[in-house]
């Protein structure tokens, strides 16, 4: 994988977080080949459950709590953020037109070479399934011979009989510091699954329990011609 | 949020009384419920700022957690679960359930002015 061959790769997601637990060791792989990196983030997981652990959060004081977590974490991995204001749990409610049309304008102004998003029907949540549409049917939109590369995150249980396995893997064996650190950043959201993947686990710590859950990125590389969603 | 006091919560409920308020009330157990177990459900719902005037208001304690009537002309707000409340600055009585893990299972919450979006 010869992360400097892009010129700039735009992370389409629906939640604080999706960017760290899915794509944190990649996004830093292109940033240290000195790939610029965006992240479109759709909502600001205004309706999560997790609170903290114990509590600190809720449902009211949530917003700006993972706001600011989303900004630290885009700090710890050194990319851009923008945040487009739709809201949790509501964006397969949204025309999914218009969303596309505003990715493709993002992706054409920042001359994506790569999209990172969800493969809509295999990211169980149904915000990750739509957001992920509307991301694919964006880049289906523009003119083949300007199109990015499409990556697609799919974690669903029926993912390997329905995809096969994952097509691009990256393994974070070496640089596991900053993806562990982006997932901390979203304090309210990680710290029970952290101590819970320590509890369950026969590792050392926090950082070993971590890398066996998280050591590898696996995405399907798509074209967007070919698959139907 | 700290535990339920029932008669500093009832005092708020009472505050509220025959004035106009809105409400969020919320009840989910998570995207990934049937992702983790297939013999689970998916189950969630969410009301928004629903505006209403109720007249009466009572919180009752039932083995640790507490459950909240609220009964307007033509009908009631309900909620089962409740563990938590705050009281905010802005004057919002905010409920909620949380599971062993901190996890908001459930949320009753009344403000004199809209929740914010």
């Amino acid at each position: 994988m010869n992360f400097e061959d892009h010129n700039h790769v735009v992370v389409i997601y629906p939640h604080p977080d999706d960017e760290s637990f899915g794509a944190a060791g990649t996004i830093s792989k292109f940033r240290e080949a000195g790939v610029p990196v965006t992240y479109l983030c759709g909502t600001l997981g205004e309706m999560g459950r997790n609170m903290g652990s114990p509590f600190f959060a809720n449902r009211e004081t949530l917003p700006e709590i993972r706001k600011q977590e989303l900004q630290d974490a885009c700090k710890v991995l050194d990319m851009n953020l923008e945040m487009l204001g739709y809201r949790d749990k509501t964006i397969e409610f949204e025309p999914r037109n218009e969303m596309a049309e505003r990715f493709k304008k993002y992706i054409e102004e920042l001359e994506a070479t790569l999209v990172i998003t969800f493969y809509p029907g295999y990211a169980v949540h149904p915000d990750h399934n739509a957001m992920g549409a509307a991301a694919f049917e964006a880049v289906r939109r523009i003119d083949s011979e300007k199109r990015p590369a499409l990556w697609a995150t799919a974690f669903s249980n029926d993912r390997d009989e329905k995809l096969g396995k994952p097509n691009v893997v990256i393994d974070l064996i070496d640089s596991f510091d900053k993806k562990l650190d982006a997932i901390k950043a979203h304090r309210s959201q990680a710290e029970g699954m952290l101590s819970q993947l320590l509890a369950n686990s026969e590792a050392d710590d926090e950082y070993e329990a971590a890398m066996e859950r998280f050591r590898y990125e696996g995405f399907y590389e798509v074209n967007v011609d070919d698959v139907q969603y | 949020m700290e535990a339920i006091k029932l008669e500093e919560v009832q005092k708020y409920i009472n505050q509220f009384t025959n004035q106009p308020v809105y409400v969020h009330l919320e009840t989910t157990n998570g995207a990934y419920a049937s992702h983790f177990n297939e013999n689970a459900y998916n189950v969630g719902a969410y009301i928004r700022n629903a505006q209403l005037t109720y007249k009466q208001g009572k919180i009752v304690e039932h083995e640790g957690s507490y459950r909240v009537g609220l009964k307007h002309d033509i009908g009631w707000i309900y909620a089962e679960g409740l563990t938590d409340f705050e009281f905010t600055d802005s004057q919002q009585l905010l409920l909620a359930g949380h599971d062993r893990e901190g996890r908001l299972m459930v949320a009753l919450e009344i403000s004199p002015e809209p929740f914010s979006y």
